[in-house]
């Protein structure tokens, strides 16, 4: 039932606040091509915000047009227009006073769907960002955390299934870590969803991340480059944005790359409920504990399995690992933290093969060479 | 005869006091939480308009009652009417401070949400400010309806309905057989009547008020 992205078409658009002599957007024109996360990036107050409010006129522009899926998106009713363009903001935005359930069930139950299918939805919605229906559906935003917070603010936005989806720096306000999972999670979606994304951020590491294209702008909103990341690390257009990709590029460069990208390699496994002594150790020092669900527990060391009885409580718990989705600089940190290999899980949580440091210095090199 | 053996044989009379003492605050309440949300929500945006509206509203409340029921009377006449103009005016000022308050703390990423994902500019007032607000003005309201419970005595001097007939007999015929009981009758029942509308303020709070804000 996913809508896929439509293609947003900006031309000439201006925007002059009466009284002031400078425009606040000075003659912005971009394709935002369909089913593609495009990010605007730039120092705060250069008018990135503005411009992505205009796509759905929470601010009107002076002059030029904007077109979503080649229809005229000034000539639609603004409310009804609204509806149809996901919108979700820094801190959620979530009424205080509405449910979880009822802040997702908004934008459907203003287009009129009837309370089965609304509920229906919500359900979906909420399985769809990680959050158990049972569980939170008749939570108050209070009582849930900053990040869970952002994927209802999230889930709201794509409730109604809207073509496009405009997100104003959502992630702005949670901590690093949490920040990360969401920025996994909304590439997952955005994998399942293909929807064409605005999202607005001064933080260009999240830009790379997340980008299928970045423009970097600059004052007045000017468009200072707009293309793939990788062509901007390799290749910025001026010194201001080099000064934005600032130092460290190739570190950078390994946000761009996905644990799915390289080659895994594998540790010897044993399921918790499993005799030690029939552990086929292989020549291997450690050995990975999986839980019934796949899902890995402790790494245990030869020495220790031979004198267990069991395996469960034995060796040292596994302190972090990335997903398939992860960008290699999370699994290289992942490695510092686990002084190793790190563990990788697919989407389920489940063991799927591990990444040692070889194998991304060996991605640095390659980088390098054909940089 | 002491005081229960007075209210016990005045009962009728006594109970259709209390009734009408209630059933003016409460009109009068209401009817100015209706004028005062309206008032409230025309200011709330400009800060000239809040601050006008609320010395206005002040300056009503400074007016002692007796001196606005005197102002009043040659323009409305004795009875209901001069009452209803005097309560509604006192109520004012504690329910269009709150609701302009209580609109002006919503949060503005609430608002703008609203906004974005297609609220008209109704819904956001109706479905989104107004019950963010909604525990502000109740509280205004609350704060009104005490203030009113002691000011409709007064109005007794206006010939307005209620307890207060017995505080003003009681008090005009000093020295009579019943004045004392009657005085205190009248005082003491409207004490009482304020203590259980304080608590029905109690239940309304919790069945209207979203478990999402409460406090």
């Amino acid at each position: 039932m996913a809508e896929k992205g439509s293609e947003i078409r900006l031309d000439h658009v201006t925007k002059r606040y009466p009284g002031q002599k400078v425009a606040a957007v000075d003659d912005f024109s971009m394709v935002v091509p369909a089913g593609q996360i495009v990010v605007f990036v730039g120092p705060s107050g250069c008018g990135k915000t503005t411009t992505m409010r205009m796509i759905n006129r929470l601010i009107e522009p002076t002059s030029g047009t904007i077109t979503i899926g080649g229809e005229d998106a000034l000539r639609i009713d603004p409310d009804e227009l609204r509806r149809r363009v996901g919108y979700a903001i820094q801190q959620a935005g979530l009424f205080p006073h509405f449910t979880v359930a009822q802040n997702i069930g908004v934008v459907p139950g203003l287009l009129g769907w009837d309370k089965k299918k609304v509920d229906a939805r919500v359900e979906e919605m909420m399985d769809l960002v990680g959050l158990d229906p049972g569980e939170f559906a008749g939570r108050f935003p209070r009582q849930l955390s900053g990040g869970q917070q952002q994927r209802v603010g999230v889930a709201r936005a794509l409730a109604a299934d809207p073509p496009v989806l405009l997100m104003d720096e959502p992630f702005g306000a949670v901590d690093p870590i949490t920040r990360g999972h969401l920025q996994d999670e909304l590439l997952r979606l955005q994998g399942e969803l293909h929807k064409t994304i605005v999202f607005v951020t001064h933080d260009f590491d999240e830009a790379v991340k997340l980008g299928d294209r970045i423009a970097v702008l600059g004052d007045r909103s000017t468009i200072l480059q707009y293309d793939t990341p990788d062509a901007i690390l390799a290749n910025p257009a001026d010194d201001t944005v080099a000064g934005f990709v600032g130092a460290g590029a190739s570190l950078k460069a390994l946000t761009l790359l996905r644990v799915r990208d390289v080659e895994l390699g594998t540790a010897v496994t044993a399921r918790v409920d499993a005799q030690p002594s029939t552990v086929d150790i292989d020549g291997e020092r450690f050995v990975l504990v999986l839980d019934q669900r796949d899902r890995p527990l402790r790494w245990v060391h030869q020495n220790e399995l031979r004198h267990a009885s069991s395996l469960a409580g034995i060796g040292r718990p596994v302190q972090d690992s990335v997903t398939l989705q992860s960008t290699l600089r999370d699994a290289l940190e992942a490695m510092v933290n686990e002084g190793g290999r790190a563990i990788v899980t697919g989407s389920r949580g489940e063991y799927v093969g591990t990444l040692d440091l070889t194998t991304v210095t060996e991605v640095v090199q390659r980088l390098r060479a054909s940089a | 005869m002491n005081v229960l053996e007075y209210v016990a044989d005045r009962w009728d009379r006594l109970s259709l006091q209390a009734l009408l003492h209630v059933s003016a605050v409460v009109q009068c309440t209401v009817l100015a939480t209706v004028l005062g949300v309206v008032i409230g929500v025309a200011v709330y945006r400009s800060p000239v308009g809040s601050a006008l509206a609320t010395a206005l509203a002040s300056t009503i409340l400074t007016i002692p009652s007796f001196a606005l029921l005197a102002l009043l009377i040659p323009v409305f006449g004795l009875g209901a009417d001069t009452t209803v103009v005097a309560l509604v005016l006192y109520a004012l000022l504690p329910i269009v401070r709150n609701t302009i308050v209580g609109l002006a703390g919503v949060d503005p990423a609430v608002s703008d949400a609203a906004r974005g994902i297609g609220m008209s500019r109704t819904g956001v007032l109706t479905r989104v400010e107004l019950r963010l607000a909604w525990p502000a003005i109740l509280a205004g309201m609350r704060v009104a309806t005490q203030m009113l419970m002691g000011i409709a005595v007064i109005a007794a001097y206006a010939k307005g309905p209620g307890l207060g007939s017995e505080v003003f007999s009681g008090l005009a015929n000093a020295g009579s057989a019943n004045s004392v009981n009657q005085a205190l009758t009248g005082t003491i029942g409207v004490v009482i009547l304020a203590l259980l509308l304080d608590g029905v303020y109690v239940l309304v709070n919790r069945l209207t008020v979203s478990r999402g804000v409460r406090g």
